[in-house]
């Protein structure tokens, strides 16, 4: 049999993959594909299966159905060798928070039968890395959730992992602390390592992804790249428009005469999906329309899984 | 390959021992010392006075040293067995981490057997260098008390590792305490013969392993070990500590691999 480059760049391949919990379906047969140096992300809200499938291609939770195979090999079988190649950063901490930061990469480096010389070498530049330098010999207990989610990345990149996955990389964590976390995965993508991630942040996916599963209820919504997903399912531009509570369903009626491809009517605003934003103000003025606040803006990832779901992401 | 990664799984356990171990050997040694003084000595000189035909004519000290050594297996067990491992899954996640690298659930079992293990033989040495201490060892043969203490200390850590692994709460600890661990420490046969207890619960105490592990410790320390009776009460702890591996692995497999 030939393998070609193709195959080898072919780090993941799902098909029907399914993940039920009794009568609970988790993950409802869903296929993709992930090749070697991309930046993969499962975007959708909570409880949409992104965590199962996470688990599953991390060896730690059998698939119920279809088919699944990491560098071509089986996770029920090939575990301990598939696992060897794989960073993971779980949704939860799992850090020994009563060791220090470098006896955390110590301990977790073993577990890969790396050397202690060669644990030494790399703590020093992952811990610079992840900018925890001062902290290397503190205990990890009293580190801000920032700290430890970057003291995580630094953990689960010490066995030089072809992929790295990331689940809800940056939940729970405050704006300035998201943003460090992000710019080391940008970083890391930079550098050519594969990731694939976990978030119901639609900044977090449309900045890091090149491409995107847009997953709802254990199904596939969608797939693209983030750009894709945009021109496909939303429209250039999106009005907004807020009204003062009595004044909001009337308006909804009003609107629909206002040339739009779309209208959202949520439960503060209403969203009018056009190539031109500044045009379908006018128009709704032209009706005599006065809202009490109006913004034009892009359309983002939030406007396609509202497409697609009909639901919001981060409710 | 197996066999390494539960390797690599105690060197875990070892890490994290080295900040309490000093703890550890101070009560390792202050345990028998204890008993042996208030029981052995301070309640020996009563017994021994009142008659030991009932004991097999040696001293009581003689009789509940490697009883104790036993009973004290038995609780060291209980201590590595129960908390430590619910703490790793529920508390500190950190067999959830280790799951995410080459390691499998049963490498943890084994692993943090492996380290049991070494705290049994730890803790029984100490016991021993006391006993002899004491002047209550009657044998040298007591020195293969050492490996049977560890036995039947092993005979508990498996089967309460496998237990463990799967509480929901920790209350359930108190409660193997109160009525498992505590009942067979007073009458599984190591402050008295089982010989005094009714004949209708006599078989109760036969069906523990304490009271094997008891029975094979003390004819060791006494001299009077005979090679089949050895054999049968070796065979039943090693039959139960099976038993716990068995389990170990498909609770440990159960609960991390959802």
């Amino acid at each position: 049999m030939v393998t070609g480059v193709a195959d080898q760049d072919m780090l993941i391949r799902a098909r029907g993959l399914t993940k039920a919990f009794g009568q609970f379906t988790a993950v409802d047969g869903i296929d993709f594909e992930l090749s070697r140096g991309q930046v993969f992300g499962f975007l959708g809200p909570n409880g949409a299966g992104k965590s199962s499938t996470m688990r599953m291609i991390g060896c730690v939770s059998p698939p119920s159905g279809g088919e699944l195979t990491i560098f071509g090999l089986n996770p029920v079988t090939d575990g301990p060798s598939i696992r060897a190649r794989l960073g993971v950063v779980p949704q939860e901490d799992t850090l020994d928070v009563e060791l220090t930061v470098r006896e955390n990469l110590l301990v977790y480096g073993r577990y890969f039968g790396l050397r202690r010389d060669v644990i030494k070498e790399r703590t020093a530049r992952l811990l610079d890395f992840v900018q925890l330098s001062e902290r290397a010999d503190d205990e990890v207990e009293p580190l801000s959730g920032g700290m430890k989610r970057r003291l995580t990345i630094a953990r689960s990149l010490i066995s030089e992992p072809e992929i790295l996955l990331l689940d809800e990389p940056t939940t729970g964590l405050d704006p300035q602390a998201r943003h460090v976390v992000w710019d080391r995965l940008y970083r890391l993508k930079q550098q050519g390592v594969t990731l694939v991630l976990t978030t119901h942040y639609m900044d977090e996916a449309e900045q890091l992804c090149d491409r995107l599963v847009v997953m709802d209820r254990g199904k596939i919504a969608a797939q693209g790249s983030p750009r894709e997903l945009i021109t496909r399912y939303s429209t250039p531009e999106v009005l907004e428009l807020r009204f003062a509570l009595d004044e909001h369903e009337q308006a909804a009626e009003k609107l629909a005469d206002v040339p739009a491809a779309r209208i959202e009517v949520l439960a503060d605003r209403i969203l009018l999906y056009t190539d031109d934003g500044d045009v379908a103000l006018a128009a709704a003025a032209a009706h005599g329309l006065e809202p009490v606040t109006s913004l034009i803006r892009r359309s983002t990832l939030e406007d396609v899984f509202l497409r697609l779901t009909g639901r919001r992401l981060e409710d | 390959m197996q066999r390494a990664f539960a390797v690599r799984q105690l060197r875990f356990w070892l890490t994290n021992y080295r900040r309490t171990w000093r703890g550890t050997i101070y009560s390792g040694v202050l345990n028998p010392v204890l008993y042996l003084g208030a029981m052995g000595l301070g309640l020996g000189t009563l017994v021994d006075a009142h008659g030991t035909a009932s004991l097999g004519g040696v001293s009581y000290l003689e009789f509940l040293a490697p009883g104790l050594l036993a009973a004290a297996a038995m609780q060291t067990a209980m201590g590595e067995s129960t908390y430590p491992v619910f703490g790793s899954v529920k508390w500190l996640k950190t067999y959830q981490a280790a799951t995410a690298t080459p390691l499998r659930p049963a490498d943890l079992f084994y692993g943090h057997l492996l380290f049991t293990t070494m705290r049994l033989a730890m803790n029984s040495a100490v016991f021993l260098v006391v006993m002899a201490a004491f002047g209550a060892a009657k044998s040298v043969w007591v020195i293969a008390s050492l490996p049977a203490a560890v036995l039947t200390g092993l005979a508990f850590a498996a089967p309460i590792e496998a237990y463990a692994i799967k509480c929901k709460k920790e209350t359930s600890f108190s409660l193997i305490f109160r009525f498992g661990i505590i009942p067979l420490f007073l009458f599984s046969g190591t402050f008295f013969p089982v010989s005094q207890l009714p004949v209708v619960v006599r078989p109760l105490a036969y069906i523990t392993p304490l009271w094997h592990g008891v029975a094979l410790c003390r004819s060791l320390s006494l001299g009077t070990a005979g090679l089949a009776a050895s054999a049968g009460h070796a065979g039943y702890l090693i039959a139960v500590a099976a038993a716990g591996i068995y389990a170990g692995q498909r609770t440990y497999q159960r609960r991390l691999y959802a």
